[in-house]
């Protein structure tokens, strides 16, 4: 009935093989692993400053903020300073928890009808999975981008080390059949949680708009695109941590050369995954501010989050305010003049 | 207006973390490329390692767990290489049949590559390090 | 009412989404969900474009050849203008937090009334016209050309929308659908695609200075009637000011409650409590007949047309001299105070910041706008006792508050409401914490949807507050909805009707003036409806 997803699904697999046979193909190393690579890179940067200066172009005329609590009003009434902030500090902590906890979110509900004898109840039960769904696919995503800094700083910063540390900190180790060398062996590289949150966020948000009804008619090609790719990346990623391991020391010193301008084409045999890996990365990134990810930017700038609720206190300023035709008091006395008279209504010129 | 001049800040903050990639390592002094492991006179003059060296650079964490596994659960330390027939000792550190038996020299050998990857094993949890000669 | 199923019918509502996707799944303009189409006149009057005889219902719009034109040179202005429409149109990710959270979904379920999809339909056209991905993808990147058809569809949901903002509650980025109905209906404005409900009020409120058209003598001689009335119930006579010159205060308040129950009773109500501040504190109110309309219907119309009715307060204001200006129970002229009219028609810097002359409090929430709510007002009056109150008078009420959208979202006046409420009477009791505050569900019958022809959608769209006052009703034996909105007093009464048979509708400052015990009145047997007070069934009825 929708036939979005399955476009998109078809898309992301042509990917996939464009990039695994593009990088078997040994005329096409320098184009899969270095020309792209630069051009995604060059795309995501400048489209992302050119959206966001394109957005920050308009003017805000008005001041719209959502207040979602109790204005400041008299002083023994108590406002709520975090839903309906009227200073800049407290718009900060409501974008702070917009942004890093996504606070609105969190106040999803589910609307249900329970039938019953008496009638119908329309009940609005708090939902929770929508917001622990996407908390956990962001900051896995990012966790997992953290960690990839690894391959682009020399030396590895500190920081990075403590991601990877604590990332690492559950030392999950399975080792099954061993009489044959060549079984099941995970844990060694350890095993990164944030890369199964990201599968399985994933995964769960896949799943979400492709079960629920609702999600499913509103969705297009290009919402399930985006998660398809992701899904590829984490998939070739966790496949060539665990499983078909590759030459990691052999793809920093590729890496470097990238940020560093040298050219050096990823190591001979690395394997067709890592580059379907990395072409995804690079059509993400290439995508990125083309499409709807762009929400990265744009919830700083959402103008109903953003400013305060003290619109009676403090005016804001509409930088395009034009003068308009209005009906004014002496045309109005005109048009009335006798029948305000009539009934002893004040008049300012009595003819 | 106030709100580009913030605008122009956090895309400035923006642009500074999208190449700090670039900036940090042209500012830093470490050198850039892959470092080799230095095989000792020993490794050098055996000419060979329990299996091919392109696997090894990959997998070797694999086969050490395995390894490991094979010997705590069933005692048998024997392992044959395929292509050649040869037995070795499978340990880490134990006597001149051992991983460290033959690669003696660990700072040249296994943590130059595992610093310039940021990997931090934990075989030396356990085992002891072995000394090393120079 | 005649043509609506019954209750009990209406409720079995379809949640389920067609077999074909949205953009290949026309919109059928149905009898009973739109509202008939703006007379000629009244777009005239405004001189707004192609004033002509129409019906949604043809399929000739007669709008001009070159629609498309102006609909998308419109739709540049107005990303030229507004960040927050740029903004809308790039960022939504189709998350479908907002789908179940409008009222004209839940009790339509039509898909296109989820918040997210109503603003689709505009997004597609912005994508196909205004971004790369659109330009190269088309349809795969949710965009298609504005055609006819679609134009019709945007019509359509664009007015069954409220711009009650309850989705922007709840969306992660804040994504305002009132911002993109407001925006969009603007661009409908061009085409003179609007609904008579507004055409014809904001073409009256223009001339005459509020949206019934009342000229200034009916005026004076429909508030003569309350004070009649009022001199009836109490023996007080509560003669206001009209018009003064160099009264302290001024006073605006929807014409709906000066024109039609139950909100002349709150007008009732107003007069009371004035005239009970003068004789104790002297309190100098003055009403006004050219800025006679609190409301603004403009705000549904386009930002301009809202400038234009607006700009009367403060025009007046000026030419009275007064201090500050009060605002009387209102919703959505609640949110043209907030958030448009200093910016729009202010600086208001020939008025004082606001102090009540009662108590000496200074509102310094309103130091700007110059315009204090009546309901904060009251409370700061009670809650420095000022007032005389018998709340007893109000013991046959068992009340609840509806908070209605624009106070609550568009400005957050939650609780000073509340506050007014417990001290004026004895029984209150507050709906299910989702369905109220910043939560709260719209009448269904906002943004000009108020009509009498498109009563399906306003039953539907009002599903979910009278859902809760059921709850309410069964659970507390509530029988009286308050409220201070005029849109919600002409409103509610056809939804209690319907939905919640035995709840009636009040607005705060009824409650109040039952309340007030006034300086020489007599002893009161009759409310403000002339019906017996709490145990004066017998005297009343003498």
């Amino acid at each position: 009935m929708n036939s979005s997803y399955i476009f998109s699904l078809i898309l992301v697999i042509i990917l996939c093989v464009v990039a695994y046979m593009g990088g078997n193909a040994e005329g096409l190393r320098l184009v899969f692993g270095v020309m792209i690579p630069y051009l995604a890179v060059f795309l995501f940067v400048l489209g992302f400053l050119r959206k966001v200066l394109g957005w920050a172009k308009s003017p805000v005329p008005f001041s719209i903020a959502s207040t979602c609590g109790q204005q400041k009003s008299m002083p023994w009434v108590e406002q709520n300073k975090l839903d309906n902030p009227s200073t800049t500090f407290g718009v900060i902590i409501r974008m702070f928890l917009e942004i890093v906890c996504f606070r609105s979110l969190f106040r999803n509900t589910r609307m249900r009808f329970h039938k019953s004898t008496d009638g119908v109840k329309i009940a609005y039960d708090w939902e929770i999975f929508l917001w622990a769904g996407a908390l956990a696919f962001h900051y896995a995503f990012l966790v997992v981008l953290l960690r990839h800094l690894r391959f682009f700083f020399q030396p590895v910063p500190w920081c990075i080390q403590v991601i990877e540390f604590f990332d690492g900190f559950f030392k999950m180790e399975f080792v099954g059949e061993v009489i044959d060398i060549g079984t099941l062996q995970i844990g060694l590289p350890g095993v990164f949680v944030s890369g199964l949150i990201l599968l399985a966020a994933v995964i769960f948000l896949c799943l979400r708009r492709l079960m629920s009804p609702k999600v499913r008619y509103i969705s297009l090609a290009s919402d399930y695109f985006p998660l398809f790719v992701i899904l590829g990346i984490a998939v070739t990623g966790i496949v060539m941590r665990y499983f078909a391991k590759i030459d990691i020391v052999g793809v920093k010193a590729y890496t470097m050369g990238l940020v560093m301008f040298k050219g050096t084409l990823p190591p001979e045999n690395v394997g067709g995954i890592f580059y379907i890996h990395l072409f995804l990365v690079c059509v993400l990134l290439a995508c990125f501010p083309f499409s709807k990810l762009m929400h990265m930017g744009g919830i700083f700038l959402s103008p109903t989050r953003n400013m305060t609720g003290n619109t009676r206190e403090v005016r804001h300023v509409n930088p395009w305010n034009y003068p308009v035709k209005t009906h004014t008091y002496e045309e109005y006395e005109d048009d009335y003049r006798d029948k305000m008279i009539g009934v002893g209504l004040p008049v300012d010129k009595k003819e | 207006m106030n709100d580009k001049k913030l605008i122009i800040i956090g895309l400035l903050i923006f642009f500074g973390v999208c190449s700090s990639v670039c900036w940090y390592n042209w500012l830093s002094a470490a050198e850039k490329g892959a470092p080799e492991p230095l095989l000792s006179e020993k490794a050098k003059a055996a000419g060979y390692c329990v299996v091919p060296k392109d696997k090894m650079k990959a997998e070797h964490m694999k086969i050490l767990d395995q390894w490991r596994e094979h010997v705590v659960r069933t005692g048998k330390r024997e392992y044959v290489i395929p292509e050649t027939g040869r037995t070795f000792n499978m340990s880490l550190s134990t006597g001149e049949d051992s991983c460290m038996g033959c690669h003696s020299n660990k700072s040249e050998f296994c943590d130059r590559c595992h610093d310039y990857a940021s990997v931090k094993p934990y075989c030396w949890d356990c085992h002891l390090e072995p000394k090393e000669k120079e | 009412m005649s043509d609506l199923p019954d209750a009990d019918e209406f409720i079995k509502i379809d949640h389920s989404t067609p077999s074909t996707g949205w953009m290949d799944t026309p919109a059928k303009i149905r009898p009973g969900m739109y509202c008939y189409a703006s007379n000629y006149r009244s777009v005239e009057a405004l001189g707004l474009p192609n004033a002509r005889r129409w019906n949604p219902l043809d399929d000739d719009w007669q709008i001009p050849d070159n629609w498309q034109q102006i609909f998308l040179e419109g739709l540049q202005e107005r990303l030229d203008k507004f960040r927050s429409l740029k903004i809308f149109m790039d960022i939504c990710v189709r998350c479908g937090a907002c789908a179940d959270k409008c009222h004209y979904f839940i009790g339509t379920g039509d898909p296109k009334n989820m918040p997210v999809l109503r603003a689709e339909l505009l997004r597609s056209v912005y994508r196909n016209d205004f971004t790369t991905a659109g330009k190269i993808f088309g349809k795969l990147a949710g965009a298609r050309p504005l055609t006819l058809e679609v134009l019709k569809e945007i019509w359509y949901y664009l007015f069954q929308c409220s711009m009650c903002r309850r989705c922007s509650v709840f969306c992660p980025y804040g994504i305002d659908t009132a911002e993109i109905t407001l925006l969009g209906r603007e661009l409908m404005n061009l085409l003179g695609l609007n609904i008579d409900w507004i055409a014809t009020p904001i073409a009256n409120c223009y001339q005459t200075g509020n949206h019934l058209g009342i000229q200034p003598h009916a005026f004076k001689d429909m508030l003569d009637f309350f004070v009649e009335d009022i001199e009836e119930i109490t023996g007080v006579n509560c003669e206001p000011q009209y018009n003064k010159k160099g009264a302290d205060i001024l006073f605006l308040t929807p014409s709906g409650d000066v024109f039609a129950d139950p909100g002349t009773y709150t007008a009732m109500g107003y007069l009371i409590l004035f005239q009970f501040l003068k004789e104790k504190y002297g309190l100098d109110v003055t009403w006004s007949t050219y800025a006679s309309e609190g409301g603004n219907f403009g705000f549904f119309t386009s930002h301009e047309v809202m400038k234009r009715l607006n700009a009367k307060m403060y025009a007046e204001a000026k030419r009275l001299g007064v201090k500050w200006i009060l605002g009387g129970e209102c919703g959505h002229m609640w949110r043209v105070i907030h958030q448009y009219m200093d910016t729009m028609n202010g600086p208001a810097d020939f008025m004082e910041v606001p102090v009540n002359p009662v108590t000496g409090t200074v509102f310094e929430n309103a130091s700007s706008t110059k315009l204090v709510h009546i309901a904060e007002f009251t409370a700061d009056l009670i809650k420095n006792n000022k007032l005389d109150l018998d709340p007893s008078r109000n013991d046959n009420l068992s009340v609840t508050f509806h908070d209605s959208c624009n106070p609550s979202r568009g400005m957050g006046m939650l609780d000073e409401p509340r506050y007014v409420i417990q001290n004026v009477c004895n029984n209150f009791y507050d709906m299910p914490p989702s369905t109220i505050r910043e939560n709260t569900f719209c009448c269904g019958s906002g943004a000009g949807l108020n009509a009498g022809e498109d009563m399906e959608l306003r039953m539907a769209g009002g599903l979910p507050r009278a859902n809760a006052v059921k709850h309410v009703h069964e659970k507390h034996g509530v029988n009286m909805l308050a409220c201070i909105c005029a849109v919600d007093r002409a409103a509610l009464p056809d939804l209690m009707d319907y939905w919640v048979p035995g709840v009636d509708v009040i607005g705060l400052h009824e409650l109040v003036g039952n309340a007030i015990v006034l300086p020489g009145e007599q002893e009161r047997t009759m409310d403000l409806r002339m019906e017996p007070l709490p145990g004066m069934e017998d005297e009343a009825d003498e």
